[in-house]
């Protein structure tokens, strides 16, 4: 039952990543955008992460998606057809980068593989602190335990880029100079 | 096993991604593509801690959070873009170039 879910979702995932780049109108990659999204969610879920799962839900496809999809019909693109895919040098460079990137990553994680990387046992850990504490709980504990100064930084950094989207994206004002 | 196919998975999407922010010309879809990427780390974060412990989902909260408050900053860079330039069409904006 596990290998049936983790092929369909891995299939959805790879097709809705092929259609965010080979889709002409925006809107349509964006809803590709969606699918891979929650199929990656539906594999957090095979992978015992039910927490990120949700929160890839509920971040990803739902908020930042809809900002894509704010950003697009405000700059009224969903009717641009036209092709844009770079063609000659451009295009045979990009696909030597992915073919080399894809060989290094698979070399890399297949080497990982035979060399048995990590602890098994550490994922039956992480189930039982689940069945202790929660889903939400298993991840909270170390956030604000050992990297609650990264949390109180991210906190921060969300902040600066509130501050940041809303200086950039205020219109100018009616002498020409930039506002802010 | 789940955790080396999802690797092997997280792998094929990055590829995906960085192929779309060559080959694309359309801003936001070039940006789409990076949080493609962001994605694939994020499922490589998971699926690695199930072999080495709960950090990897610690880390992935935290690449999420960099991807939402990237996707505001560089959103409203693209509105200021379009703003100037009337396209978001990434070959038209050449003034740093020479």
């Amino acid at each position: 039952m596990t290998w049936i879910l983790f092929i369909l979702f891995s299939v959805v995932a790879t097709g809705g990543a092929v259609g965010v780049v080979t889709g002409r109108n925006p809107v349509a990659s964006l809803l590709f955008m969606v699918a891979t999204l929650a199929s990656v969610a539906g594999i957090y879920v095979l992978l015992e992460a039910h927490f990120l799962a949700a929160v890839q839900v509920i971040v990803y496809a739902g908020a930042i998606m809809v900002l894509f999809l704010f950003v697009i019909m405000l700059l009224n693109l969903g009717h641009d057809y036209q092709a844009d895919v770079k063609y000659g040098l451009w295009f045979l460079l990009a696909f030597v980068v992915a073919g080399l990137t894809a060989g290094a990553l698979t070399m890399g994680f297949s080497d990982a593989e035979a060399t048995g990387f990590g602890d098994v046992a550490a994922g039956e850990a992480i189930d039982a602190a689940v069945l202790e504490k929660g889903a939400v709980g298993a991840i909270a504990d170390p956030l604000f335990t050992d990297y609650v100064v990264a949390f109180e930084l991210t906190g921060l950094l969300l902040l600066v880029a509130v501050v940041a989207a809303v200086a950039l994206a205020k219109p100018r004002n009616r002498r020409g100079t930039d506002a802010g | 096993m789940l955790v080396e196919h999802a690797l092997l998975l997280s792998a094929l999407l990055f590829v995906i991604g960085s192929l779309g922010v060559v080959v694309r010309r359309n801003a936001i879809i070039v940006f789409l593509c990076i949080e493609l990427q962001l994605n694939a780390v994020n499922l490589a974060f998971t699926a690695i801690s199930r072999h080495v412990g709960i950090e990897g989902q610690v880390f992935v909260f935290f690449v999420m959070t960099v991807a939402a408050a990237e996707a505001a900053v560089g959103l409203a860079v693209i509105i200021s873009i379009f703003r100037h330039y009337g396209t978001v069409g990434v070959d038209k904006f050449n003034l740093l170039k020479w």
